[in-house]
């Protein structure tokens, strides 16, 4: 097991390496470097160019070496010093700009991904073991709705409804008075009812999908031999289920996991700008409307590097679970 | 058409003391969109304490479905009807239940489930759970239907697994399915299937997925343990040479009826069905290797909207219009012990191994 | 005794000499992509679907002769209108078979200065097929003013959908933007495809080396979450490039990253097929390697290629829309439903003009279809099970 795990973070060093270049190649891109955008804003506020400071920024960031000294330069930067680079938009470091922000994004995207496996589990397993009954139609349905309607969409309509009967606006994740009051208990409770929405909306893709996956793969597990072969034992129903097909039927949707994460944390992005909550989304928007590079590439370097431990631990959660993974043995 | 039922309820013929398990006119149909599928259609056995019974036929006969319907695992949305009577208890002789008026989720079933009729698979790799060790499966088994103590449930597996001649059975018990070779799994499915001390062990083409030589042993294996347990066998297999070498008395299955039942030696010296005659011929034999293997002309058809009369009659050579074709055929006595379902059964040369005509 | 066995008889000549023949031969000579067709019609909600997307690109093919107005058209009278009910009956005229609309006639609340819209009864305007209206361009390529249904005064309110805030007709804007959004879908595919089916077909194809960079490439972009990403590539894309730039730079964008899919399917389809035995025997009997790619392995996996793309297509229309309604993707005057959209971002905005809302439901029901239709020819890529 220990060295199943060693082998696979052995694994990530080059893809980490790889998504940090994508992630650099794609901060480069607009025409000119970050500076003269910079100094631009500068001017434009009608505040004087110091030649010293950007002579300073242009010897941090080696902007006047090639692109890929500059790299090893951000890289270093980056690693050693925890300096993600400079938001301009902000004047600020990009980390003092992502930090809160980051974390909320992480919080809602893992309840979101509990919350989808709590709704999507049991709506698979009934569906699979009332397959063509009546509530079974409904939640393929539903599940149909959730994948086709996109989650911006949905919250939109939500934040409308709410708004033309109540009169409520339900954007945000604090009550006015705990905006920008320091983190405390009351904080958090303040957040909690308010989180439901962006989970349910966010996760409601997930869910749907996962629901069909769910079913699919138990309905599968339900005809196997060894189903069979438990019954003719004498194993009780219930237990029967519980114990084999559905056992069976969780391990390749927890790897699933991997790919579930970033698809929660992508919906997250567009979800969250429409209801503008203080997550990274609407500052990621912000940041790429404004072509301010740094801020959305340290954005996008994080949410990828999280993803991939997020699959680093699916995996090895599978490799607990499968003892034919864990023994490297033979499919079937 | 179903007057003759009653003629042949004693089976083949055994004392009834003897009998521990009673089929009468069983039917499982399956209901199907497409009409109603007549998986087993009226099939009657008797199973002797101690004894092999083997059903043989071709793959749909409803060989397995009879089996499954013995347990009432059925898949859905099949339903059985007819009489399954067991004597329960290992006495032989108190009450009987009929596994037909259960309710197939119930706890009586449950524990006869493999307390008193227990099951053994054709593919040992399907029929274990992956994920489980072996000696845990086996384990679930014996806590089920033998003892609630945990180490006692061990203690039983392991002397199993002995029993069924498994190399290194401390190590096997942590072992995982896919980390056996076939015919060791086989052993371990066997074991589990014993664990329980059933009265009946159906085995539903347990060979038919290993290799010849760990075939042998297998067979070999079951014969001694019946021997040493006193245990009923059921044998479904579709191989004859198998049959000879396991069964007391023989059901040939065709479109889910018994169209032959007898004893073995009846059945390999004189069968009298068309069916079991075309079996015998489609057996490659060492004494005529120079004649072109015969197989049985057409194929078996799809049990559904079936037409009335004799379910062979379109592979029949002997089929005759207007006769084999209007009504159902019953199940004659052509002498004591020897069930044909022809109309011609009397009139037949009795065929089988020894009779080449 | 002797009817029931006539009736056997007959029976038995008929199953043996017309029904089964029949039925065995007909599956005997079907070919695969009959089966598949056989199977695909008995799914009714794909056919359905089929039928409806259809429709909806036909909708999209023609939508300067279907709209009533041309999408740049402003109303200054009515801006915000909402839509208008088609009517039969008046009091005036009593009962009338042509539809008409009645004119929509603004009040200004005095205390709120907010301006809401009555239908004013006195001005009714009937409703003509084939009126001439508002001139256009067909596809670009000829002028033309016949519409296929409006007023015959072109400049008359008829507002089916209602107006955005520059007074311009939302059905119209609708139809056009169907356009740019479903076309979208499709070119997006067409890359996609080429991609995918050259890269995963090598991968699969020459193994070793190549399949090793082509796997780990798909890995990594696997790993980045795709609407940052797709965010961030839009949003590098220089700001002086015209539209039509932007729409297939945008396509490139959704190519590159939505490639991996397909390259899995193909990859893994070529894998399994290698192994086949009629691969093995077209290989001894000396086929060239062109030659079972293009006669065995492609038409074996055709099926699974054009179910792949089925899916893909909606979620290439929904980036697209995405993209497009948080502002850095399609630009105005570029009408989609995704730039259409963002009217409706403002929440108040929407609260008194729900109408905005309505591409929304467009969006929704051609990937709904695309959904549909993309199982009901996965059921059917396996005609076999």
């Amino acid at each position: 097991m220990l060295n199943y795990i060693g082998y696979r973070v052995l694994q990530l060093i080059p893809l980490l390496i790889a998504i940090s270049i994508i992630v650099f190649f794609i901060i480069q891109l607009p025409p000119g470097d970050f500076l003269d955008t910079y100094i631009q804003q500068l001017e434009m506020s009608g505040t004087d160019v110091d030649e010293g400071t950007i002579l300073n920024l242009q010897k941090q960031y080696g902007l006047d070496q090639p692109f890929i000294m500059q790299y090893l330069i951000w890289m270093k930067n980056m690693l050693l010093e925890g300096d993600l680079g400079r938001s301009f938009q902000w004047n600020q470091p990009v980390s003092e700009v992502i930090g809160d922000r980051l974390m909320l994004t992480m919080v809602i995207s893992v309840i979101s991904l509990i919350f989808v496996w709590i709704v999507a589990i049991p709506i698979g397993i009934y569906s699979a073991t009332h397959q063509y009954s009546i509530l079974d139609y409904v939640f393929t349905f539903i599940g149909f709705i959730g994948l086709a309607v996109p989650g911006f969409l949905i919250a939109l309509v939500v934040l409308y409804v709410v708004f033309v009967n109540t009169g409520v606006s339900i954007t945000g994740l604090f009550s006015p008075e705990y905006v920008d009051a320091p983190w405390s208990m009351a904080k958090v409770l303040d957040m909690l009812p308010r989180l439901v929405l962006p989970v349910v909306v966010i996760g409601m893709s997930g869910t749907a999908g996962l629901i069909r996956v769910m079913r699919g793969m138990l309905l599968d597990e339900l005809s196997k031999q060894y189903v069979i072969t438990a019954r003719a034992k004498g194993v009780e129903e219930g237990r029967l289920l519980y114990k084999y097909p559905v056992r069976m039927a969780i391990n390749p949707l927890i790897s699933t996991i991997g790919w579930t994460l970033p698809a929660l944390i992508s919906g997250e992005a567009i979800v969250s700008i429409v209801l503008n909550t203080p997550t990274t989304g609407p500052i990621l928007l912000r940041a790429l409307m404004f072509q301010d590079m740094y801020l959305a590439g340290s954005f996008l370097l994080i949410v990828s590097v999280l993803t991939v431990l997020g699959t680093l631990l699916s995996d090895i959660l599978l490799a607990w679970l499968d003892p034919r993974i864990r023994f490297g043995g033979v499919a079937d | 058409m179903s007057v003759n039922i009653k003629k042949q309820s004693a089976g083949a013929g055994a004392a009834n003391a003897d009998v521990i398990l009673e089929v009468k006119d069983l039917k499982v149909h399956f209901h199907l969109d497409e009409g109603k599928l007549k998986s087993v259609d009226g099939v009657n056995l008797t199973i002797r304490k101690g004894k092999t019974l083997g059903i043989v036929g071709e793959s749909g006969c409803g060989k397995s479905v009879t089996s499954q319907a013995l347990l009432r695992i059925v898949p859905h949305p099949g339903t059985v009807e007819g009489q399954i009577l067991l004597k329960r208890g290992n006495t032989g002789n108190s009450e009987t239940v009929d596994l037909v008026k259960l309710d197939d989720k119930g706890k009586e079933i449950r524990s006869i489930r493999g307390g008193e009729i227990a099951m053994i698979f054709q593919e040992p790799m399907k029929a274990f759970s992956p994920i489980h060790t072996v000696g845990d499966q086996i384990m679930e088994a014996i806590l089920l239907h033998r003892t609630k103590d945990d180490s006692e449930a061990r203690r039983i597996a392991l002397e199993t697994l002995q029993s069924v001649g498994m190399s290194n059975p401390v190590q096997r018990m942590n072992e995982f399915p896919h980390q056996l070779s076939g015919g060791m799994r086989q052993r371990a499915m066997i074991a589990m299937a014993l664990a329980s001390h059933p009265n009946i062990l159906i085995a539903d083409e347990p060979t038919t997925a290993l290799d010849v030589t760990v075939q042998a042993q297998v067979l070999q294996l079951i014969n001694e343990l019946k021997e040493k347990t006193g245990t009923s066998v059921i044998f479904i297999t579709h191989d004859l040479g198998v049959i000879a070498e396991m069964s007391d008395d023989v059901a040939v299955m065709y479109l889910g009826k018994v169209v032959e039942y007898t004893d073995v030696d009846t059945l390999f010296y004189g069968a009298r069905h068309p069916y079991t005659k075309a079996l015998f011929h489609s057996i490659p034999s060492v004494a005529s290797r120079n004649k072109r293997l015969e197989s049985i002309e057409g194929t078996v058809p799809f049990p559904m909207n079936l037409p009335e009369g004799c379910g062979f009659y379109s592979r029949c050579p002997r089929a005759e219009d207007g006769l084999c074709n209007v009504t159902e055929i019953p199940l004659f006595k052509v002498s004591e012990n020897h069930y044909v379902r022809c109309l011609f059964a009397e009139e037949q040369n009795p065929g089988g191994v020894g009779n080449e005509h | 005794m002797n009817t029931v066995v006539e009736k056997w008889k007959s029976y038995r000549i008929r199953s043996k000499t017309t029904k089964k023949p029949e039925k065995t031969e007909a599956f005997e000579v079907a070919s695969q992509w009959q089966l598949m067709w056989w199977k695909f019609k008995k799914h009714k909600m794909a056919m359905f679907s089929a039928i409806v997307l259809i429709l909806l690109y036909l909708s999209a093919i023609f939508c300067e002769f279907l709209s009533p107005k041309v999408p740049l058209e402003r109303f200054s009278e009515y801006k915000n209108t909402p839509p208008q009910g088609i009517h039969f009956y008046s009091k005036e005229t009593g009962f009338s078979l042509r539809p008409f609309v009645y004119d929509m006639k603004m009040t200004v609340d005095q205390k709120t200065f907010r301006r809401t819209f009555q239908e004013d009864k006195s001005k009714p305007y009937y409703i003509y097929f084939f009126v001439k209206g508002s001139e256009y361009k067909m596809w670009g390529l000829f002028n033309s003013d016949i519409h296929l249904f409006g007023t015959k005064d072109p400049n008359a309110p008829m507002f089916l959908a209602g107006t955005d805030d520059l007074g311009r007709d939302l059905l119209s804007r609708m139809l056009y933007g169907g356009r740019i959004s479903l076309a979208f879908g499709i070119l997006g595919i067409v890359l996609t495809l080429v991609l995918g089916l050259l890269l995963g077909g090598l991968s699969g194809y020459l193994g070793g080396f190549t399949d090793t960079v082509i796997q780990r490439t798909i890995d990594l972009l696997i790993c980045i979450p795709t609407i940052p990403l797709w965010m961030a590539l839009a949003a590098a894309m220089p700001r002086n490039w015209s539209a039509l730039e932007i729409y297939f730079g945008m396509i490139i964008i959704f190519s590159i990253i939505g490639w991996t899919g397909l390259a899995r399917v193909v990859r893994g389809k070529i894998l399994s097929l290698r192994e086949e035995d009629f691969t093995m025997a077209a290989r001894l009997a000396g086929a060239s390697d062109m030659r079972i790619v293009t006669k065995h392995l492609l038409p074996s996996f055709a099926s699974y290629i054009i179910v792949s793309i089925t899916l893909s297509i909606p979620a290439t229309i929904l980036g697209e829309t995405a993209l497009s309604f948080l502002g850095i993707g399609l630009m105005p005057p570029v009408v989609s439903w995704g730039v259409l959209l963002q009217d409706a971002q403002n929440l108040e905005t929407l609260a008194y003009h729900p109408w905005l809302l309505w591409p929304a439901s467009l969006i929704i029901l051609t990937v709904l279809m695309f959904n549909f239709l993309g199982d009901g020819l996965r059921d059917a890529a396996d005609p076999y099970k």
